[in-house]
């Protein structure tokens, strides 16, 4: 590979991680007009930088903001390159399809958001049905939707109850096998989760990426 | 004797950023209007003329009518306690501490775990509260878990009235429980108008941020209104999350979300007392969290205090709280330095004692420090008096040879007005601090709950006003399918 066309992914990914939202999706397009192939530019440039983002999160370098604009430059970014695969016919395949939401009678939504930008990010479909959404809501959108997982934020303690009915519902309608759910929010925990049956917990929405991976790959979600 | 007293004063605006903000603030809610979701106020500010977007419920209001409600707005208020007697001034320089609400769990003093909290929990908080001599008011600072969540919020304040004389503070968490809350209020004092004479209690209400009031909060502002009974607007911004990310920028959020509460609060009943306040944070961007102690959330409270006095009106604002866990020397820190900017920045319902974990927690021992903290700090507003005239020449002419001071009638007169007396702060002598069990401020403090719960002397209620406000409580616990409360003890 030449070194020019080199610099074009090395821009794109530095774009992200450094969250120049304005710049991603032009500096993707000019990786595609260098000759790359959209798969080429996702995995050799996206991903990477992606990951780079959250390894810089957890260490503490990077706040909230830049956790956010690294998302957004991503999401710029894969607009583009899903596009022109589109064009071509190809399409990517789906890191999976994801219902969120903050459970009813909790209007927070900065959570939620947060996991939701970091799930796109990271090649997920994602159905963000707001805050203060209702039990049954999760469950017949997952259905109509075909979701494989369903994320519910809580930040009230006395709202996450409200994430066990989300369970009981499943159950009852016997849809438990079928759908993936995880949790999160300042007040659950990892006993909680356990505790309601839910199949992953994450305490950051950079852990919440890990935990939807690990959950699509089929294994448990649990950070035990 | 002269009493010229410097009032130490801390300001954290010039007088040109004062005005800029408040400009600001006029044209945002002028151009970018508010989010009132609720119909009774949405109908109050279309007779008032102000333009109106149906359909996402948004209103423009013009700085013609903020003006005028302005004028209007009391710039002070008096509170009474539950006699009727003592009576509170809530404005100009008077500060009233009380303690931080509504804490949903509360730390146990053994196992120093948090945990949900019962009626005998609030009971004992209200008792206490009772004994603490530098926190004026109440507030409903517990939620208690034995009751279902439908009438904790009507709860709260039914065992405050039992059991406490003071003022209170506090609030809905539905909209169905605001009438029999004031229902409760109107059986203490007799009727509507003893009740908007001599108001019991302050009713928070709480704008969601970002510009929104929505159709709970609104309901609250109109209906206390209505009855003369004070509303406190408690807007919370989050620095960068739910608000702009500079201070300045949030104090200009803060202002417009409280000119709504203002305007709607008069268009109600014009003269209704209004409390200008809030609980906004220094967002953390690290954790996702809202610290209440940390020095930017002080610096948004002081300043938006100085915003409302600058406007003529009575301030309030969440100081004197800690985000730590225990009761420990950040729980201290916190809290401190709180209490003493409420102080200067003279802000006059101060809310925050005994709260740790970011307003979700209540300690009683942290209620008995903070007791004592509040006191250091109003001592501080207190200032250096000039008790006489001359201050101490007369004095080297009425000493003898030893200069012994502890000896003059001078030092019997003034000490006990020239110094604060801590009841639960170490000042012993090392060993005598040792002969006393080597103890901590938290476990002094423990003793102290105890020693003061054992002077608590429960108010005397008139048996008919007891059994009403029991009647109201009962008929709304039944209407939300409870037939029996709680035991009280």
């Amino acid at each position: 590979m030449k070194t020019e066309t080199d610099i074009h992914l090395h821009s794109l990914s530095q774009a992200i991680i450094q969250g120049l939202v304005e710049e991603a999706g032009p500096l993707a397009e000019k990786a595609l007009a260098a000759g790359f192939q959209p798969l080429q530019v996702i995995e050799k440039a996206c991903l990477p930088a992606i990951e780079e983002v959250g390894r810089l999160w957890e260490c503490g370098d990077y706040f909230l903001p830049e956790l956010i604009a690294g998302a957004e430059a991503m999401k710029a970014a894969m607009a583009v390159l899903q596009t022109a695969m589109k064009s071509s016919g190809q399409s990517l395949k789906s890191a999976g399809r994801v219902v969120i939401g903050t459970v009813e009678g909790d209007i927070h939504d900065i959570g939620k958001n947060l996991v939701a930008s970091m799930l796109r990010a990271a090649g997920f479909e994602v159905i963000d049905l707001g805050a203060d959404v209702k039990v049954e809501r999760f469950v017949e959108t997952a259905v109509e939707e075909k979701a494989d997982l369903i994320a519910l934020s809580a930040l009230l303690t006395t709202t996450m109850l409200n994430q066990k009915k989300v369970m009981e519902l499943l159950a009852s309608r016997g849809l438990r096998e079928r759908l993936k759910v995880m949790v999160g929010g300042a007040p659950v925990t990892e006993k909680f989760a356990r505790e309601i049956g839910a199949d992953g917990y994450g305490e950051s929405a950079v852990q919440a990426v890990a935990v939807a991976r690990a959950l699509m790959a089929g294994g448990g979600g649990n950070h035990d | 004797m002269t009493e010229e007293v410097l009032r130490p004063q801390v300001k954290f605006l010039s007088s040109r950023a004062l005005e800029q903000i408040i400009d600001e603030a006029f044209e945002l809610v002028d151009k970018t209007g508010l989010f009132i979701e609720n119909e009774e106020a949405l109908e109050l500010l279309g007779e008032a003329g102000q333009k109106i977007d149906r359909s996402r419920n948004r209103v423009f209001l013009s700085r013609n009518l903020i003006e005028k409600c302005l004028q209007t707005c009391p710039s002070e208020i008096r509170l009474y306690d539950q006699d009727g007697h003592r009576e509170y001034l809530v404005g100009r320089d008077e500060v009233h501490f009380n303690p931080g609400s509504a804490a949903i769990k509360i730390l146990d003093s053994v196992t120093l775990k948090e945990r949900e909290a019962g009626t005998s929990d609030l009971i004992a908080l209200y008792k206490l509260v009772e004994t603490l001599e530098n926190l004026d008011f109440q507030s409903t600072a517990l939620v208690s878990a034995d009751v279902p969540r439908e009438i904790a919020d009507i709860y709260r304040l039914y065992l405050g009235l039992l059991f406490s004389r003071k003022p209170f503070v506090t609030g809905i968490f539905r909209v169905e429980s605001l009438r029999p809350m004031l229902d409760l209020l109107l059986a203490v004092r007799g009727d509507e108008r003893s009740l908007s004479e001599k108001p019991l209690a302050i009713f928070d209400a709480c704008p969601s941020p970002p510009l929104k009031w929505s159709r709970l909060t609104a309901q609250s502002l109109i209906d206390c209104s209505r009855l003369g009974v004070p509303s406190e607007l408690i807007p919370m911004g989050l620095t960068g999350a739910t608000s702009p990310v500079t201070l300045a920028g949030t104090l200009v959020q803060q202002l417009a979300e409280s000119f709504g509460g203002l305007v709607i609060c008069q268009l109600a009943r014009p003269g209704a007392p209004v409390i200008f306040g809030g609980s906004p944070a220094g967002f953390d961007m690290r954790k996702g969290t809202t610290p209440m102690g940390a020095p930017e959330t002080m610096m948004i409270d002081c300043a938006f205090a100085q915003i409302a006095r600058r406007l003529n009106l009575p301030t309030h604002a969440y100081l004197g709280l800690s985000d730590s866990k225990l009761v420990d020397a950040q729980a201290g820190l916190e809290t401190a330095m709180g209490a003493t900017l409420a102080v200067l920045a003279g802000i006059n319902v101060v809310s925050g004692a005994g709260m740790l974990n970011f307003e979700s927690t209540q300690s009683l021992e942290k209620l008995v420090i903070d007791n004592d903290i509040c006191g250091q700090a109003l001592r501080l507003s207190r200032g250096i008096a000039l008790r006489e005239k001359p201050l101490a020449l007369h004095l080297f002419e009425e000493l003898g040879p030893d200069f012994n001071f502890l000896v003059l009638s001078h030092t019997r007169k003034w000490y006990r007005q020239e110094h604060y007396f801590s009841s639960v702060l170490d000042r012993d002598v090392y060993d005598t601090w040792t002969a006393l069990g080597r103890l901590d401020i938290f476990q002094r403090a423990g003793k102290e709950v105890a020693r003061r719960l054992s002077l608590y002397r429960k108010p005397e209620l008139k048996s008919e006003i007891a059994s009403e406000l029991k009647k109201i409580m009962v008929s709304y616990a039944a209407s939300c399918g409870l037939d029996e409360l709680p035991e009280i003890s």
